[in-house]
């Protein structure tokens, strides 16, 4: 049997975006998979009695060596913000490619503090900060302290001792460019670093509030459970900022988006499913509503669709459990098939992650194939004809076609660069002053503008004489050739609609980062929690694949 | 030091600030990120261009022919490079362009080093005695080892070069038979047994 990959057009739209859920191919999982026969070690841990101070944490495997430098600082409570606007943090990282020598430490030292305003080198591959949550940190003290474990029904609240409030990677403030590193086996597959980073400063926040409270109370003090860490693990507050980054990077966008379909469609291809495989697809369904139910969040926006991701989860369980037979042919056809009839947006994408779960042998060929060499791709043939890029606006964004920017609340909203922080932001284009400084991300108003110039144009005209007179459109035309080849390379929907829900498109990137627990505080910002459930670093050489659904 | 991301990030913002779309813009920015790649002074020249531009007036020329001179400014070599590179491939049948006045020729290179990768050709570029041979996106190669890069090219000339080897058939012959040394000579049952086909394959 074969099964289509599913349409762009309905993938690719917002809502459905913003309803992918962590997979297998998620990348902190495959960062776990990929470095769980490195060594891992503690060299240096250099705090005082508060908990303040240096420590450095490495991976290791032959001649390379990974090192995640870290200074914990003392601040003020009224001076941590997890807003990208704050200038000071509980800790500050940096990992370092390599072993910092002491003039390293030095230079880092005065530069990784101060992040953003800060210079890294070429030797830093990524840079992030993090505060504390400061409720929980505190009560872990305390209890550790007093030689008792903290309280599991607080700390399964949060989830986490510290959240990082961003993660910068690829050539930011000085930090190695992508390219110095690219051809490196072991980060072939996106973000890995910056995983790395995050999975290193969950252990580093472990052993700080062990170090602080054996310090408050060194006769009576006890080490925080490690079955107690392996269900902490980092937060994260992420902003406007990740959202340009789809829209930057197309073609990566569609590797992620097509490796994730090319699983699911392999998966319902299978004509026969064993008992172990079933069996685990349903343990990790059955298991993962436990994830849904300590899913805490107060923005009601989430709230109605974690209530309706449970009802139809359950849903779903009851069919498997109750009706539904594996030994029938293509088990995985009928059961996608009955989610997309039975559930809604949010189930059907969580269960499609769950699918994964069972089929390492298809997913695992995937992972590598996530990367993209994005340059190959940048110049436009201009060597093509008006009519040819008709025929692909047509084929390639025929719901965008229907969009009418005439209307108001189509073009209502228009994304900016602030000066203060450099940073995106999204404003009301009616209300607001810069709309004159538009970012390019309005990308179907800009193809709905192309289709217009290229239906008044001469069908033969090469792509060059158009674009002599079409320079302003130029970064569309690039875009529709790149779609062309890229199927899912494009959000088939309005950006700068009046019901944009920004948080769809960070959720998006999330899912993909393996990220758990999406708690939207407003409709441009959200907290989530990574590496909950994961194995300890001490854990690495042999975990259990499925760690995420037993949190 | 700058990484080569943010020198295109701040190439591209920079080059919409001044009035290119941002699809140029773009283009603008792969060339600066290229120039500090292969060790030009993009960063320099272009922001000399940039004081410049709403100063003093630059042409711009729509379509390129075998001799393009200005009517009576500088060319502008950004809206002269994205023309090379849209329309390389009709351009490349002219064998030779020349060019009267182009402003900071310099940032002209880094469309003539795309655009040799893209006809999979070499391309030499000559402005008074500047020489610049563009190797498939791979490297340029020049002359210039001054460390002031001239402003302005009075007559440049690009020149796109056949396929054709930098060598002799003399000198590829000698080292030829040096690499024969590696090879075993066969003897007949080798060369009935060490071969994957038939003796006669008429079947």
């Amino acid at each position: 049997m074969n099964v289509n990959l599913r349409d762009p057009n309905t993938i690719m739209k917002l809502s459905r975006l913003g309803s992918f859920h962590q997979s297998r191919l998620s990348f902190l999982r495959s960062f776990l998979s990929e470095f769980k026969d490195w060594e891992y070690k503690r060299d240096l841990f250099d705090l005082d009695k508060n908990g303040y101070g240096i420590a450095i944490y490495s991976f290791k495997k032959k001649d390379r060596v990974y090192s995640l430098v870290c200074f914990a600082n003392q601040i003020d409570d009224n001076e941590r913000s997890d807003r990208v606007i704050a200038t000071k943090w509980d800790a500050a990282f940096t990992l370092h490619d390599g072993i910092p020598q002491k003039k390293d430490i030095e230079r880092l030292k005065n530069e990784v503090p101060r992040q953003e305003v800060g210079r890294l080198s070429y030797k830093e591959l990524t840079l992030s900060r993090a505060n504390k949550s400061v409720r929980i940190f505190d009560h872990v003290v305390d209890s550790l302290s007093k030689g008792v474990q903290p309280n599991l029904d607080l700390l399964k609240k949060v989830g986490y001792l510290y959240r990082t409030t961003a993660v910068y990677g690829s050539g930011k403030f000085g930090l190695a460019d992508r390219f110095r590193i690219k051809d490196r086996e072991e980060i072939n597959g996106p973000f890995r670093l910056e995983m790395m980073l995050v999975y290193l400063v969950r252990q580093f926040t472990f052993d700080q509030v062990n170090h602080v409270a054996k310090n408050k109370n060194p006769n009576s003090a006890v080490n925080l459970d490690p079955k107690i860490c392996k269900n902490l693990g980092i937060g994260n507050s992420t902003g406007l900022g990740m959202a340009p980054f789809i829209v930057n990077h197309p073609t990566l966008l569609n590797n992620w988006i097509l490796c994730r379909e090319i699983a699911l469609k392999k998966i319902r291809e299978l004509e026969t499913i064993n008992f172990k495989d079933s069996n685990l697809f349903k343990d990790c369904v059955r298991n993962s509503v436990r994830n849904i139910t300590s899913w805490n969040t107060e923005s009601e926006y989430q709230i109605k669709k974690i209530k309706l991701l449970l009802r139809d989860v359950r849903k779903f369980l009851d069919f498997v459990e109750n009706e539904f037979d594996f030994k029938k042919a293509f088990p995985f056809n009928t059961l996608y098939l009955w989610l997309e009839k039975e559930t809604c947006e949010e189930c059907i994408e969580y269960i499609v992650s769950i699918m994964m779960e069972p089929f390492e042998e298809i997913v695992r060929p995937l992972i590598k194939k996530m990367s993209s060499d994005e340059e190959k791709y940048f110049n436009i043939p201009t060597n093509r004809t008006v009519g040819e890029l008709l025929a692909i606006l047509e084929k390639k964004y025929s719901n965008i076609l229907t969009i009418n920017f005439d209307k108001k609340e189509n073009h209502k909203k228009f994304w900016f660069i602030s000066k203060n922080k450099e940073e995106p932001r999204l404003a009301d284009r009616f209300e607001e002053q810069g709309s004159d400084l538009e970012q390019p991300l309005a990308i179907a108003r800009d193809i709905k503008k192309l289709y217009e110039r290229l239906l008044l144009s001469n069908k033969f005209l090469k792509i060059d004489k158009f674009l002599v007179d079409n320079s302003d459109l130029r970064h569309v035309v690039r875009r529709a050739f790149i779609i062309e080849k890229f199927p899912y390379s494009e959000i088939q929907d309005n950006t700068i609609s009046e019901n944009l829900v920004p948080i769809d498109m960070l959720r998006l990137k999330l899912s993909f980062f393996g990220a758990l627990k999406f708690d939207p505080r407003s409709d441009k910002w959200l907290r989530i929690c990574m590496f909950q459930g994961a194995p300890l670093p001490n854990e690495l050489k042999q975990f259990d694949e499925q760690w995420v659904y037993k949190s | 030091m700058r990484s080569l991301s943010e020198i295109e990030t701040t190439s591209k913002r920079a080059s919409r600030a001044v009035g290119f779309s941002w699809g140029v813009s773009e283009e603008i920015a792969k060339g600066i990120r290229l120039l500090e790649l292969f060790g030009f002074p993009g960063i320099k020249n272009l922001n000399q261009y940039y004081k410049l531009i709403n100063k003093k007036n630059f042409e711009n020329i729509s379509t390129i022919n075998k001799k393009n001179k200005s009517n009576k400014y500088s060319l502008c070599p950004i809206n002269l490079g994205v023309g090379i590179l849209d329309q390389i491939r009709t351009l490349e049948k002219l064998k030779k362009i020349t060019f009267y006045k182009v402003a900071y020729p310099i940032l002209l290179l880094p469309f003539l080093s795309r655009s040799s990768d893209i006809i999979g050709k070499k391309i030499l570029f000559k402005f008074e005695k500047n020489i610049f041979l563009l190797n498939f996106n791979v490297n340029i190669l020049s002359n210039l080892l001054v460390k002031k890069i001239p402003i302005f090219a009075k007559k440049s000339e690009i020149i796109f070069l056949e396929n054709k080897d930098n060598f002799t058939e003399k000198e590829w012959k000698s080292l030829y038979k040096l690499s024969e040394n590696t090879f075993v000579e066969e003897s007949e049952s080798l060369k009935q047994g060490a071969a994957g086909a038939g003796l006669t394959d008429n079947d």
